[in-house]
């Protein structure tokens, strides 16, 4: 491994990611089962099923996407850390590259 | 305009459009204040070291450094065009849902895609300076054949899209009466200045133009939808009678095909049709170039995530919009072009003519000219730097200076719109719709190389170039094939059953299967075969570098004096 391999994150934990992986294909699979909302009942202000469920899955999505945004960033955040506060008790080395960044 | 157009318009048309003053000029003020605000924007969030945007990141890119609000109205500027605006009611209107209203979950299930995959993107991009998604691919790969099929699949798919912004321009220019000369030169003389200034200020201000016109896009549009979907229903009695009219005139048979015209609510046998339409495409928009340089241009990893949150909003909007197709049915709306002749482009811009007063619909038609300026631009612009990274830079000059391709990138733009513009005036609209067509289903072939290369290096180069020779070919044959029951040409449309079945799906997954499996079992020959490999100048932790990482060129100043290459084994 050369130098430039410098890690950018620590390891991760596997239970955030499964989390979002399932509110991700549970986002990717459902709106895509047509045979669920092909029909015309119940109707909505006139208009039939299958429109109003479709455009409620905005909703739906940008709050499935909500959740995985705040789990993943957070752990995202943990591994991040993890590296600055391994690197700053080694080497001062990386935390002067990184400092050189800002 | 010039008084020549107006006195040179046929009586008999004149009565169908007659050129209404107010609307036309409300649309020349709009249009002005955005071309203004287009070239102020060259001095927008410019550090005094980047004036004259003298290199490709900050021509092209922005300089990499749009946050969270801009780069949601770029990629919603960029995802939700014109075309887009125009073409989904049109096709509600013509044949009801599977073909118009996939849209809406095609955008909604996009999101959840863009969050798994785009950041892993980013983060190798901004660690290497990787400007298009071809750049990833060589340097993933080491192939140059590879990553050069992958930009020529880019600008290729990409041409045609530009076209249909044109053609969306063009739609509400004849709505208001413009462009209906006897005259070849004076019909297009609108079209053409539109254009000109549109290549104007994007040769100017680069990426820049196109976030700045995006705000004043996204306000237009926003305020004409939420307008229109309040204001039209109530004039033709509320959604039960517009759907009932719908329902009407889907279930009538068509003179042509002797079938029904369509279906307000599709049926079983065009569920996998409606469900593949939805998701290949929403696999194949960040695989085009300019969603890629949208991304591309952001500031830090999270914000295309934070983005694919707030996005889904647009998709309320176009399926809101989608509905006006039904609206138009029930208004009875007759989209007659300036020739005399039905079309279905039309219906919207006819829609808001008909009934909204002239100054609204001004405002109206404007939101939709403006909303096609800014996807063209981002568009060209995306197009200019594939050609200058990965055909002029790789192919030809490899030692081309950032101020060299700033500068290829900038006149490739003018180029590539004009190449465009040339698209819409001499060849037949449907030319333009068919390549599109074509278009999505050539970019999705690019998927795996792509897609795979951020997850894992266990593909071959050449298995994979070969999978994309595959996938293009049977696409294409099998577009080919699609004979339109109206008018007996080809390229009819973009569903086809899947070899040796009769499950009608859209042409473009049956094809990115096909190239996937080519891609696996080729893999496993050349590896048993032991085929040369490429070299992967990328490393695990790339994947996930932030903003505050330091970049390749950076670090690789300590440590070697060397190009990145070099001073890189692959792990």
């Amino acid at each position: 491994m050369s130098t430039s391999e410098v890690p950018t994150r620590g390891p991760a934990r596997p239970g955030p990611y499964i989390i979002s992986g399932i509110l991700l294909t549970v986002g990717i699979v459902v709106p895509l089962l047509v045979p669920l909302y092909a029909r015309k009942e119940p109707e909505l202000f006139g208009m039939p099923f299958f429109y109003w469920y479709q455009m409620l899955w905005v909703f739906i999505e940008t709050f499935l996407l909500w959740i995985t945004y705040t789990i993943v960033t957070r752990e995202d955040r943990r591994r991040r850390n993890m590296v600055r506060t391994q690197a700053a008790s080694t080497t001062q080395a990386f935390e002067e590259t990184t400092e050189d960044e800002k | 305009m010039s008084a020549g157009i107006i006195s040179s318009v046929p009586a008999a048309t004149a009565g169908v459009h007659p050129i209404n003053g107010v609307a036309l000029a409300v649309v020349i003020v709009i249009f002005g204040a955005v071309a203004v605000l287009g070239f102020l924007a060259v001095r927008w969030r410019v550090k005094p070291a980047e004036r004259g945007l003298k290199s490709l990141d900050d021509w092209g890119l922005g300089s990499r450094g749009f946050g969270s609000w801009i780069t949601c109205l770029l990629l919603g500027g960029d995802i939700y065009t014109a075309y887009t605006f125009i073409a989904v009611p049109a096709a509600m209107w013509g044949a009801g849902a599977v073909t118009g209203f996939f849209a809406v979950p095609y955008t909604i299930v996009l999101y959840p895609i863009v969050f798994l995959l785009i950041a892993r993107l980013w983060s190798v991009s901004h660690r290497h300076g990787f400007v298009t998604p071809a750049d990833f691919v060589r340097g993933r790969y080491g192939s140059k054949s590879l990553s050069t099929a992958v930009a020529v699949t880019g600008i290729v798919a990409t041409m045609p899209y530009i076209a249909l912004q044109l053609v969306g321009i063009k739609a509400v220019l004849s709505v208001l009466g413009l462009g209906s000369g006897n005259n070849v030169f004076m019909q297009d003389l609108p079209l053409i200045i539109a254009f000109v200034v549109l290549a104007a200020y994007t040769y100017t201000a680069g990426l820049r133009a196109a976030a700045m016109t995006a705000i004043v896009k996204d306000l237009l549009i926003y305020i004409v939808i939420i307008v229109a979907i309040i204001w039209l229903p109530l004039q033709f009695g509320g959604w039960s009678g517009i759907f009932d009219a719908a329902q009407t005139k889907m279930a009538s048979t068509s003179p042509v095909t002797g079938k029904p015209v369509g279906s307000v609510i599709p049926g079983a046998a065009s569920f996998s049709a409606y469900w593949t339409l939805a998701l290949g495409s929403a696999m194949a928009l960040f695989m085009y170039p300019h969603t890629i340089t949208g991304v591309l241009a952001t500031k830090s990893r999270n914000t295309i995530r934070r983005n694919a949150v707030a996005l889904p909003i647009y998709s309320l909007m176009l399926g809101l919009l989608a509905l006006l197709g039904y609206v138009a049915i029930k208004a009875g709306t007759s989209p007659v072009g300036l020739d005399g002749k039905i079309n279905p482009q039309l219906v919207i811009p006819q829609l808001f003519m008909d009934h909204f007063p002239a100054w609204f619909a001004g405002i109206a038609l404007s939101a939709i000219a403006v909303g096609a300026l800014v996807p063209a631009a981002i568009m060209s612009i995306a197009a200019s730097n594939m050609f200058t990274r990965n055909i002029y830079r790789d192919l030809f000059k490899p030692d081309a200076t950032p101020q060299q391709e700033a500068k290829v990138s900038k006149i490739t733009s003018l180029v590539v719109k004009f190449g465009a513009l040339i698209f819409v005036l001499v060849m037949d609209q449907s030319a333009a719709i068919n390549m599109q067509l074509l278009g999505g289903i050539w970019i999705l072939q690019t998927f795996p190389s792509i897609v795979a290369g951020l997850y894992t290096r266990w593909f071959h180069r050449r298995a994979l170039l070969l999978g994309w020779a595959v996938g293009i070919t049977y696409g294409t044959l099998a577009a080919y094939n699609v004979v339109n029951p109206a008018t007996q040409a080809h390229f009819g449309g973009s569903i086809a059953t899947i070899p040796f079945t009769n499950i009608p799906i859209y042409i473009a997954i049956t094809a990115f299967v096909i190239n996937a499996v080519v891609s696996v079992v080729f893999t496993l020959i050349f590896r048993a075969l032991k085929v040369k490999d490429g070299r992967d100048i990328t490393t695990a932790s790339d994947y996930g570098a932030d903003e505050h990482d330091p970049k390749v060129a950076k670090f690789d100043e300590k440590v070697t004096p060397l190009e990145p290459g070099p001073a890189f084994p692959v792990v």
